[in-house]
């Protein structure tokens, strides 16, 4: 049988204990099971592995794919490849924080507890929000949830978003207004950013939340100034998706007019897990906590008056709110926000601002270098963080077939999510490229076609 | 010894860092020329300079405050905290694995791919269900998919008045917060003096306006609903659906299953029930399986195999969209495969015969002392009632801090909502007979405390890092950050 050595008891401890409970055999244990739902046959599955076994078998799977450690990446698009230090695998690594759950007995929790309080308060430094949670899922179901919060607080029912906003992120967002039977605009591009005077028409005191994103998915800053104005004028709320690395280069949400901060926290030292678990950030002004979803932690004192940490605000949530919540979030993504936690700590304002700023010069460089090639241009004029668009001289997807003869895993193509991006392609280049692989690139570009 | 800990915020000097980093090694331009004044931050934010030295030992004594499966018992019922294999973690942090790129090629994912592939065939063999997608991230996320699919199903075959869902009143809470979020009613069901949901007034609720039943089978009481071909066919027959939340497979495993049952859409919370660790709160995965009618609204993309290929399947018109960015927690997902491949078949069963034992063995010891409501065989766990032991001076919050002074991490405390201070215990299937006896027996040692002095016991916990804290303050006078004094 597999897995013996998770199971401790043996068959004598099983008789003894069917011996205490007063019944016969464990079948007498499952009687109450109608026999009409009982399963007729066995489990039809592989034979069980061993651990030796097992390893070998999800080694030889692991070993079909190539990834981000054997090729060069330059594929962004939300997810990105950047430096983990190896603090923080060493950390979220000690079981007393991995194999624990929800901090619902704060005496003997106080260790993520206080990760999490910590947690909440560096996304405030970054963000310049009052309040955060942890967690959402990811950046997507945060945009969507972000802007359900901008629907609760304003009691409107309907939502613009940008069509810069990650295409990944508004599929998330669409479903689930469209469930909940809210509505939802788009409103367009002009030039690869937001078209705010379109959005000027578009808001009016029926919008709740208006959604942007900084960098957009283009990879380009958006020129936020007087939007929250525009947005505030009727009363609706700003929800704004950012990648929280590039915060302490670029402007802060609470500075240009946020109301709601989401985003995806990958780029904070997670590994991409080809897309999961990643991290959901959320933050926002005080006045919205109390519709904000998930795990707040607040400090307290203990009966002697120390200081402690404890889940807090509370009755937003689905175990005393039932269907009255905010959000029927649970289980989160803690363990991502504790590893986020340490890299924000070890790095610092100083590290990821150093990081960001690689990330800046290093994207910019590849961006020149390769528009100088005939045929790549840039796809839209502005300003670039991490990531860039080009237009190209053929398919991305014949490109990327050549890039990866070089193991250089290309770039993301546009138009599954912009039809009208025919040839265009995104580059990110994070500050793990080294310029020697920046001008391999450039070199493999150069030529084709 | 009681103290608390410094915040990182505390700590640390500036000037000190925690990281290196190569130069950068292409020609520099001034920032300003990449990026206009007035998009860049002014101040830089009120963050800590740390060495790497000081950021291992803070969190390293946080952990020491912290309690996990690995530090003891854990019968936190409805969680299934059961033991989290290690070679989980090494295999899910393989390069090949954890650095991915969801936009990476499919031939270049081919084994990533089939991992999905391969686990969709277990889990549906596992459940009796037809099709699985792997995108939700958590139980909660994976109950929003599937009334997305239930509703898409309705939608499809123009049945638009169908707004309500069925749960029962023992349903835990994400079910009804779930309800709201996907636009629908809840109608709440009661419970009969068996514990099983009243079949009348099932039948009662049951009409043309009714989307779907919510179930999760075992209940939250550990029971098994004895009624449920008859429910599935009373739900059925007002053309409802049954949604089954999986939460407590761990019970069941080669015993029944939800598909056998008459459940059309089925989540499972593979950070429970296959062993993946829950992280302090997460990351989970709440992977959904559909019956045939049901698969064409399941999320975007489904995984496929042509000849030896593996692909994502987009070609699904009907599909509901996506409800994560990529395609759900594969990082967990690899865990929980990995933990099938090693138990098998009837590994996955003897997982359930022992959950069900020990639950019912320890359920035996605890009724010496304690009241038990509902005196019936119990699945994966049972649910205590520590009403005497309020009207003495201490309840069920009260019982959890004793606990935590013996070592132990208490069960579910109150909840499920219908046993008045409830004691919700989940035993779970790696735990030793001798690890539930001392359970048992300082559960009894707390019962003679109370009749004691139940004062000193409401006081508790006494040997922990901090005192009882207080969380009335924490709420009436909200401290959600650091801020600088
Ligand atoms: C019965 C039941 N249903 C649903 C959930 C929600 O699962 P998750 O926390 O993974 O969202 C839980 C656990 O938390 C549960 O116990």
């Amino acid at each position: 049988m597999g897995g013996k050595h998770y199971l401790p008891l043996t068959d004598e401890d099983r008789r003894e204990m069917l011996s205490t409970i007063g019944v016969e055999s464990i079948e007498d244990l499952f009687s109450d099971i109608p026999s009409e739902v009982r399963l007729q046959k066995e489990l039809d599955l592989p034979p069980a592995l061993s651990e030796l076994e097992a390893v070998r078998h999800l080694n030889s799977l692991a070993a079909k794919n190539k990834h981000l450690n054997n090729c060069t990446s330059f594929m962004g698009a939300g997810v990105y490849d950047h430096f983990i230090p190896a603090v923080i695998k060493h950390v979220t690594g000690r079981s007393e924080f991995y194999t624990s759950y929800t901090p619902y007995q704060p005496e003997i929790s106080q260790g993520i507890l206080q990760a999490i309080f910590e947690y909440q308060t560096m996304i405030c430094q970054l963000t310049g929000m009052d309040v955060a949670n942890a967690s959402m899922y990811d950046g997507g179901t945060a945009v969507a949830e972000g802007a359900i919060m901008g629907c609760g607080s304003t009691r409107r029912s309907k939502a613009l978003v940008s069509r810069s906003v990650s295409p990944f992120y508004r599929a998330v967002l669409k479903n689930y207004f469209s469930s909940r039977g809210l509505d939802l605009e788009e409103i367009p591009l002009k030039d690869g950013h937001t078209d705010f005077s379109k959005l000027e028409e578009m808001v009016d005191d029926q919008v709740a939340s208006v959604v942007l994103q900084q960098p957009n998915f283009f990879g380009l800053a958006e020129d936020l100034d007087g939007v929250a104005d525009i947005i505030h004028n009727h009363n609706a709320v700003l929800v704004m998706s950012v990648d929280p690395l590039s915060l302490t280069l670029l402007q802060a949400p609470a500075d240009y007019g946020a109301d709601i901060v989401v985003g995806e926290g990958q780029s904070l030292g997670v590994p991409p897990s080809f897309g999961g678990p990643l991290l959901g950030i959320m933050a926002a002004r005080q006045k919205f906590v109390r519709q904000m979803p998930g795990r707040i932690a607040g400090e307290t004192v203990d009966s002697e008056g120390n200081r402690g940490f404890v889940l807090t605000l509370q009755t937003r949530e689905q175990h005393i709110r039932r269907e009255k919540a905010s959000s029927n979030i649970c289980s989160n993504e803690a363990l991502v926000a504790l590893a986020a936690a340490v890299y924000m700590a070890a790095l610092g304002p100083k590290g990821m601002r150093e990081v960001a700023e690689q990330c800046l010069q290093k994207a910019n460089y590849a961006r020149e270098k390769i528009t100088a090639l005939s045929g790549f241009e840039p796809a839209f004029p502005g300003f670039n963080f991490k990531e860039f668009a080009l237009s190209i001289p053929g398919k991305p997807e014949e490109l990327n077939k050549k890039l990866l003869q070089k193991d250089i895993l290309g770039g993301v193509d546009a138009a599954p999510f912009y039809p009208e991006l025919e040839n265009t392609m995104l580059f990110a280049v994070t500050e793990k490229r080294t310029r020697e692989e920046i001008d391999t690139l450039v070199r493999e570009l150069e030529g084709w076609k | 010894m009681r103290k608390s800990k410094a915040l990182l915020f505390e700590m640390g000097r500036s000037g000190r860092q925690g990281y290196s980093l190569p130069s950068c090694d292409v020609p520099e331009k001034p920032l300003d020329e990449l990026l206009p004044q007035k998009m860049q931050r002014s101040e830089p934010p009120d963050m800590p300079e740390l060495s790497e030295v000081e950021v291992i030992r803070h969190y390293t004594e946080l952990s020491t405050r912290n309690f996990g499966v690995d530090t003891g018992f854990y019968p936190l019922g409805s969680c299934t905290m059961k033991y989290n294999p290690k070679v989980n973690e090494e295999v899910a942090a393989l390069p090949g694995f954890a650095c991915l790129h969801p936009c990476q090629p499919e031939e270049t994912v081919q084994g990533a791919l089939e991992l999905y592939y391969n686990m969709e065939q277990r889990l549906k063999e596992l459940t009796g269900m037809e099709r699985f997608t792997m995108q939700p991230s958590a139980g909660a996320h994976g109950e929003l998919t599937g009334l997305m699919v239930i509703q898409a199903y309705h939608r499809h075959r123009g049945d638009h008045k169908r707004n309500k869902v069925l749960i029962p009143v023992t349903a835990h809470g994400t079910n009804p917060a779930t309800v709201t979020m996907a636009g629908y009613e809840v109608v709440q069901l009661p419970a009969d003096e068996r514990g099983n949901v009243d079949l009348e007034a099932l039948k009662e609720a049951v009409d043309d306006t009714t989307s779907a039943l919510m179930l999760t089978n075992p209940s939250t009481l550990g029971l098994f609903e004895e009624e449920i071909t008859e429910m599935a066919r009373v739900v059925h027959d007002k053309g409802g659906l049954l949604y089954y939340d999986g939460a407590n497979l761990n019970a069941i495993m080669g015993y029944a299953r939800p598909g056998d049952m008459g459940f059309d859409v089925v989540h499972l919370n593979i950070h429970k029930t296959l062993s993946t660790p829950h992280g302090g709160g997460g990351p989970g995965s709440g992977p959904v399986g559909v019956k045939e009618r049901l698969i064409p609204f399941l999320p975007v993309p489904l995984v496929d195999k042509k000849g030896e290929q593996f692909y994502f399947d987009y070609d699904l018109p009907d599909s509901i969209g996506k409800v994560q960015s990529f395609y759900g927690n594969f990082g967990v997902v690899v865990k929980a495969y990995n933990y099938v491949c090693m138990m098998g078949a009837e590994g996955l069963k003897q997982v359930s015969t022992d959950a069900v034992l020990n639950s019912n063995y320890l359920a035996s010891l605890l009724q010496k002392t304690y009241t038990i409501p509902y005196d019936r065989l119990r699945k994966h766990e049972f649910v205590v009632s520590a009403k005497p032991e309020k009207k003495k001076g201490a309840g069920a919050g009260d019982i959890a801090k004793a606990l935590l002074d013996r070592g132990f991490h208490p069960p579910t405390v109150y909840f499920p909502l219908i046993v008045d201070e409830a004691l919700m215990t989940e035993p779970n299937d790696t735990e030793s007979k001798e690890t539930l006896d001392a359970y048992a027996q300082a559960m009894e040692e707390i019962a003679k405390d109370i009749d004691k002095d139940a004062e000193k016991v409401a006081a508790g916990p006494h040997y922990t890092v901090v005192g009882r804290l207080d969380e009335v303050r924490a709420v009436r006078n909200p401290v959600l950050r650091w801020e600088k004094e």
